[in-house]
């Protein structure tokens, strides 16, 4: 028999920790709101009025700038999170991240290039389009990336899981040399923007790139949640997952788009974030178990919950100033995870 | 009831003064950039700026102001929080998309552009000058960074020979960079009477202990940050190659604060003259001279 926490009551568990953190994300900042002045912040426009007062500054700055902030977090964890976790379970690789076929480091090299080379092209375009112009290329980067990695994989009409993985991995060290050349090009200012970039950021995001983030992860990951059953049996090996009647190629090549979908959008917003798409499907394999049905919607959950988390430690550490998230999550996240590792299994 | 009228207008007449004064409501100000913060407080503003960023190291009172990092990664909410009336910034902040934000926060933002000349100087004084209302300030700061820059010229016309002089940022052993051209280090270097060791790059670039000897610099210029990162003097003169030079056998090493010598603020002609005495000893003797002649 299982606890209800174990069990059916995992979803519900996970949502409320979202919310909580989401609220507590909204509340908690350079700026002091409680969670009442939030409340009756949010309730506003809804016709709810609570006797809280509060100044007509923070609410402003509560729409336009923590909102979207939040909102971006979820949406990034969830996406690299799910992305993390059906890697896994098609490379049925423990280690597999969403890095690992390529999208990060495509993504990473060519909004690199975007920063170096394209900087005298992009001084001459609208500041509104600016902004846009480096996740869209870091987009179509991530994308290319994987398609030659999935392209190399490829023999006589089969995807070899394991040549795709050492082809990752061989594309991922060809970008980092890409990377280190244009740092070495690159001036003083474009550095700080690469630097800033590579360690990753929520900050500056607006309600476009909320859309945009928003539609680009729900529709893969509503794809991939219905992939769990499919997952499951490729558990039991490639072959077997084809005798029990699964187009095991045709998983791979959908699993593997939307997946470079899903985490190619998030790194080209807020740039590269280590360490949740690796570890939030554990943690929730530690949890419950490796039923693909109930690991990936909570593996989501938990991965929201954990960028929230890591942003609200980002914002408050250095008040008024910011660190850089991707800092935040392997710094707290792996002794995290290893304390967490070493209770569950009794010792490695 | 007349009384009270009269009480009012009494009260309204000795007021008056004050509200005259402060008819220029205090505002708070968070400065980002060195030498937009030097300005600041060059125009006589200083005292209503709230917040820094940490390039703004001069003068001493801003050290005791919050900091909101450095000026190229800017928390929007960060910024927000001290509650400004005004942000005035290098349009080195960033990143743009936290930049984006504050000019879309309603709160007046004033862009003053980070140009490595004179004229860069006297733009950047004249941008903040108007904005913050101090527009006479401005003219005699530019006024004066115009004369004294004009002197110093005068004075290095006559002295024809322009040492080699290669500019060093370090932090740390084994992380030297060398200025190239198009760098704040190159244009002061011309601006004081040298000329940069190296040319045929762009910005910084790490330098091998060969070429390093084959650019023989006659004088090594360096932050005074930079020297202490790399041990003092001694430790300069231990990074390889160092010693093969001209600069290094007649230990000639020129230290200057970085923001003095590389900001192009207020203080741009204290920097060329300190260095252009450095560089040119025997010009400094008449220098000095004139100077007390002079003032």
């Amino acid at each position: 028999m299982k606890s209800f926490f174990h069990g059916n009551g995992a979803l519900p568990v996970s949502v409320a920790l979202v919310l909580a953190i989401g609220l507590t994300s909204l509340s908690l900042g350079a700026v002091h709101m409680s969670l009442g002045q939030v409340g009756a912040i949010l309730g506003q426009p809804l016709g709810i009025r609570l006797p809280v007062s509060y100044e007509a500054g923070d609410a402003a700055l509560l729409w336009t700038i923590r909102m979207p902030r939040v909102l971006c977090g979820v949406f990034v964890g969830a996406g690299l999170a799910l992305g993390g976790a059906v890697l896994q379970g098609l490379f049925r690789n423990p280690l597999a991240d969403p890095t690992l076929i390529g999208v990060s480091s495509g993504a990473a090299l060519s909004s690199v290039s975007c920063l170096v080379v394209g900087d005298a092209f992009l001084r001459r375009v609208s500041p509104d389009w600016n902004l846009f112009a480096v996740p869209l290329a870091s987009f179509a980067g991530g994308f290319l990336l994987v398609s030659l990695v999935w392209r190399l994989s490829r023999q006589e009409g089969c995807t070899q899981v394991s040549t795709m993985l050492l082809a990752g991995i061989a594309l991922n060290s060809l970008c980092g040399a890409g990377i280190g050349i244009l740092t070495f090009v690159a001036n003083d200012a474009q550095l700080r923007n690469i630097t800033f970039w590579s360690l990753g950021s929520l900050g500056g995001m607006t309600w476009s790139m909320v859309g945009i983030l928003g539609i680009f992860t729900l529709v893969p990951a509503l794809y991939l949640l219905r992939q769990a059953r499919a997952l499951n049996v490729l558990l039991l090996g490639e072959a077997e997952a084809g005798h029990l009647g699964i187009d095991v190629e045709s998983l791979k090549r959908r699993i593997v788009l939307s997946a470079a979908l899903i985490v190619g959008v998030a790194v080209s917003f807020v740039g590269i974030i280590g360490f949740v798409g690796l570890v939030a499907p554990h943690l929730v394999r530690l949890w419950l178990g490796p039923d693909y049905r109930r690991l990936l919607p909570c593996a989501a959950l938990i991965g929201a919950a954990l960028i929230g988390a890591a942003d609200l430690v980002a914002r408050l550490v250095v008040v008024p100033a910011e660190l850089p998230i991707g800092v935040v999550t392997a710094l707290l996240g792996a002794p995290f995870f290893l304390w967490i590792l070493r209770r569950e299994r009794g010792g490695l | 009831m007349k009384w009270m009228r009269w009480g009012g207008w009494l009260a309204a007449l000795s007021f008056f003064p004050m509200i005259a004064v402060s008819a220029e409501k205090r505002e708070r100000i968070v400065a980002i950039g060195g030498p937009v913060t030097e300005i600041v407080f060059a125009l006589g503003r200083g005292s209503e700026v709230v917040a820094v960023d940490s390039s703004s190291v001069y003068p001493e009172a801003v050290t005791k102001l919050p900091q909101v990092g450095y000026q190229r990664s800017l928390s929007t909410e960060g910024v927000l929080s001290l509650r400004p009336t005004r942000i005035v910034a290098s349009t080195e902040a960033g990143p743009p998309q936290v930049v984006a934000q504050l000019k879309a926060s309603g709160i007046p933002y004033v862009e003053a552009p980070a140009q490595h000349s004179v004229e860069g100087a006297r733009v950047k004084i004249t941008v903040l000058a108007k904005a913050l209302d101090r527009e006479a300030e401005g003219r005699a700061l530019c006024a004066e960074l115009d004369r004294r820059m004009a002197r110093v010229k005068a004075l290095l016309g006559a002295n024809l020979v322009r040492p080699k002089v290669l500019f060093v940022y370090a932090r740390g052993a084994g992380t030297m960079n060398i200025a190239g051209a198009d760098t704040a280090a190159d244009a002061m270097i011309a601006l004081a009477g040298g000329v940069n060791a190296v040319s045929g790059y762009d910005g910084y670039k790490p330098m091998t202990p060969e070429a390093l000897a084959a650019a023989a610099p006659e004088v090594i210029l360096i932050p005074n940050r930079g020297l202490e990162s790399l041990g003092g003097v001694d430790g300069l003169f231990r990074q390889p190659g160092v010693s093969l030079t001209p600069a290094g056998r007649n230990r000639r090493i020129v230290a200057l604060d970085d923001l003095l010598l590389l900001g192009f603020g207020p203080r741009l002609a204290d920097a060329v003259e300190q260095l252009a005495g450095a560089l040119h000893p025997a010009l400094a003797e008449r220098w000095v001279g004139e100077k007390t002649a002079g003032d």
